[in-house]
């Protein structure tokens, strides 16, 4: 053995390929068999795409870097179900590109923060969080008041529908009068919302100004929808507790 | 720089600048606004500054003759300047987040000093920038040392360093523009990560092509580390980050992968980062730097055989831990904790040969602050590795994730392991390429020891109380079966940690702030001189 590699390592090329194969071995044999194995993630009937503002918000979210502090992962144990709700299913994020897991809880994790709070408080937190929560750590976010630029929407979702993404021609066509729409409960364009992603996207001014469509409307569209997409895995957990 | 090329050399690398340029007004054309339009023209700035410096240089003297015999170490030199740069930048980033963390109310009110923003500066900071500069300029030099070789060329090594670190500019200020595709450690966009591409085949090829002209017929420990640090982080580089842009003229893209495919793919992207980036490269310089600095053969070339390809073959194995009760399916999960218990075989074997290495040069330890730093490198590097498997197991790692232990622990191993071996080569090798037996000012090696030391330990002893009390705070039920704790509860308890950690960063940054000058002053009293030994037995290329 010891003389096998005496010899190899007079080899620049041996030792690539060496390096290259038993670098390789570990990888295949934990991520191929995720594309092949149909278990590993169920997507559920009832799945959802993100609406334009919603995504929009999410954009928003990963620019900001919240997933630094905020992961979206319930783990199956008991103090996290108590504290968060229902665990976590792959088919909740077969969506996802990316995957907004986080690996880190500065703050609390959001996976189940849809529709916990009302929109009031989230503008409040985002914008100063120590008027409602006095020991928070989080920064303020002053600046998501300013109008949400919606022109590269249509090109985010027709990349994703690309992707795997179940967004129709419409949606795409469509997508910058969905996220104004969305916003505006009272107008036509209202109802098309609702026809193309499901009579559960909620339809409201989420920062309580109408007349403008803000990044804070989309922001918090986007947190009011985590955990909402699906019924899924509160489904998965009546089903466990039976 | 241009000192060291030849007329010829200046014509292609002035072509190149050429390139550069046009890359860059090409892209700030194409968006026209945006991340994308910026980074197109700071290439386009660092193309021009190189066509000013290469086209003004053009027609100076030709380089003496006999350089060939000559090692090639000016890059070296101008890679270890970048190294303490982005030190300062990377760590002075990290205090600072840290501070936010312990008084929020400090953040100004623009976007892009925002603590989420922010955050990807320190850690691209100081892994790309800072480790990856120390990785790259030391390997050249222990790259020609062992072989007896000049570097193949004069032209690519500049390549390589200067299209790497435009590759961290390009990543860092992207980030304070809130262009980031949200994969930790890999948040750079898909031109950058294009870029990127190129400048690693180009060190690739460089590295082969010196290997090939070496005049040892074996290739020499070190080689086999920096090798796999450069496939491996190609490999793994181009799977996570591949991604479909929105439009070639504007920064955003979709990553390919979902879901849970996503988060295995980015673990196994994140885990091996540590193992290729921060472990494997390092090992590198901790193989040549110490035996060359104690005077010490390695203790063991059996164990090093062991334990290198322990590692190579073990590593890639254990990203999955990562997401342990996750909705990754169980058996991955199980596989990645398995591998991480087996990891640490491989993992003490290094670190045992490291320390045994300097049996009968102890009092060189006692004496040399800079072998000591390579010393306490190596004992942290055990430490931390029996603390990465640990964490890894199961049920422990129910407690210690999502909290601060994990963030101490990542720190044990960059702090105590990776930074004190670069300070430990930095050391060495800066005097020695200064024609120099000392540092400039050697007495601020052993300051800069004790503040590295003493920084490290107050800042991982204070996030394992933090981490470790968070996760005690999480998962307390009462008498009632009701939790315990709020988070904010948990949130609040944070405070005096977090004060901690702070102070010890901040001792931490002094350090090297301390190294930087001390570096910067060494280099400025440079001789000239190189020692007679230090030559290559094979010359550079026929010019």
């Amino acid at each position: 053995m010891l003389r096998l590699h005496y010899n190899l390592e007079k080899l620049s090329m041996g030792m690539v390929v060496g390096i290259i194969v038993a670098a390789s071995i570990g990888g295949a044999v934990e991520i191929a068999p995720l594309f092949t194995i149909d278990e590993t993630v169920v997507a559920p009937d009832d799945l959802r795409p993100h609406t334009p503002l919603e995504l929009a918000g999410r954009e928003i979210f990963i620019r900001e870097g919240c997933y630094a502090c905020h992961s979206q992962m319930v783990r199956s144990l008991a103090d996290e179900i108590d504290r968060y709700g229902p665990y976590s299913l792959a088919g909740e994020s077969a969506w996802d590109h990316p995957m907004l897991w986080g690996s880190k809880r500065t703050g609390p994790d959001l996976a189940r923060i849809g529709g916990k709070y009302s929109d009031a408080w989230h503008v409040a937190h985002l914008l100063d969080p120590r008027s409602v929560v006095p020991a928070s750590i989080m920064p303020a976010y002053p600046w998501l008041t300013r109008s949400l630029d919606t022109r590269v929407l249509p090109g985010a979702l027709a990349t994703l529908a690309v992707l795997g993404v179940p967004y129709s021609e419409a949606m795409i066509d469509r997508a910058e009068t969905d996220a104004l729409a969305q916003s505006r409960p009272d107008s036509d364009a209202a109802e098309d919302v609702l026809a193309r992603y499901g009579d559960a996207v909620a339809l409201r001014s989420f920062d309580g100004d109408p007349s403008r469509l803000t990044e804070l409307d989309a922001l918090v569209a986007y947190l009011q929808s985590i955990g909402t997409l699906t019924a899924a895995a509160q489904e998965e957990l009546e089903e466990a507790g039976k | 720089m241009t000192g060291t090329l030849s007329i010829s050399e200046r014509q292609v690398g002035l072509a190149l600048a050429v390139a550069l340029t046009l890359l860059g007004l090409v892209m700030a054309a194409a968006a026209r606004q945006g991340p994308m339009a910026v980074h197109g023209a700071i290439a386009a700035a660092l193309g021009l500054a190189l066509v000013f410096r290469l086209g003004g240089a053009l027609y100076d003297p030709e380089v003496p003759a006999g350089r060939r015999q000559r090692f090639y170490d000016a890059p070296t030199r101008f890679g270890i300047a970048l190294t303490v740069i982005w030190a300062i930048i990377g760590m002075g980033v990290g205090v600072w987040v840290a501070a936010l963390l312990y008084w929020p109310e400090a953040t100004p009110p623009w976007p892009w000093t925002s603590f989420g923003r922010l955050r990807p500066v320190h850690t691209t900071g100081v892994i790309f920038g800072f480790g990856g500069n120390a990785l790259i300029a030391t390997s050249f030099h222990v790259l020609q040392r062992t072989a007896r070789a000049r570097l193949a060329d004069s032209i690519s090594p500049w390549a390589v360093l200067i299209g790497f670190n435009l590759f961290c500019i390009w990543a860092v200020t992207g980030y304070l523009m809130g262009s980031t595709q949200s994969k930790e450690y890999a948040e750079a966009e898909w031109y950058a990560d294009l870029w990127l591409v190129v400048v690693w085949v180009t060190y690739f090829v460089l590295y082969m092509r010196t290997l090939a002209r070496r005049a040892e017929p074996h290739i020499y420990v070190a080689n086999w580390y920096y090798l796999a640090f450069i496939l491996v982080v190609a490999m793994l580089h181009i799977v996570n980050n591949l991604a479909l842009p929105v439009s070639l003229a504007g920064a955003r893209s979709f990553p390919i992968w979902a879901g849970v495919q996503d988060a295995m793919v980015q673990w196994w992207y994140g885990h091996n980062a540590v193992a290729f980036f921060l472990t494997a490269g390092f090992l590198g310089m901790l193989y040549y730097f110490l035996p060359v600095r104690s005077g010490r053969p390695i203790w063991s070339y059996r164990l090093s055989i062991v334990s290198f390809w322990g590692i190579v073959f073990f590593y890639i194995w254990v990203g999955s831990h990562h997401l342990h009760y996750t909705a990754l399916p169980y058996w991955v999960q199980t596989l990645g904790m398995t591998f991480s218990v087996m990891l640490l075989i491989p993992s003490w074997a290094s670190a045992g040969n490291a320390i045994a290495t300097l049996n009968g040069a102890w009092h060189k330890v006692r004496d040399d602050a800079t072998l000591r730093f390579m010393f306490v490198a190596a004992v942290f590097y055990g430490l931390s590795t029996f603390e990465g498997s640990f964490l890894a197991i199961r049920p422990v790692n129910s407690l210690s994730h999502y909290t601060d232990w994990t963030v101490g622990h990542v720190h044990s191993g960059t702090l105590g392991w990776v930074a004190m071996i670069i300070f430990g080569a930095i050391y060495t090798l800066a005097p020695q390429l200064s024609g120099r037996e000392t540092m400039a000012w050697p007495r601020a090696v052993e300051w800069h020891f004790w503040l590295a030391v003493t920084g490290a330990l107050i800042y991982v002893v204070a996030l394992w109380n933090a981490g470790i009390t968070q996760g005690l705070m999480w998962r307390s039920y009462d008498d009632n079966g009701a939790l315990s704790y709020s988070f904010l509860q948990s949130v609040m308890a944070m405070a005096p940690y977090y004060l901690m950690r702070t102070i010890g960063g901040a001792l931490f940054l002094s350090g090297a702030i301390l190294c930087a000058l001390n570096t910067r002053a060494t280099m400025r009293r440079a001789t000239g001189a190189v020692r007679a030994w230090d030559r290559p037995l094979v010359p550079g290329p026929a010019e």
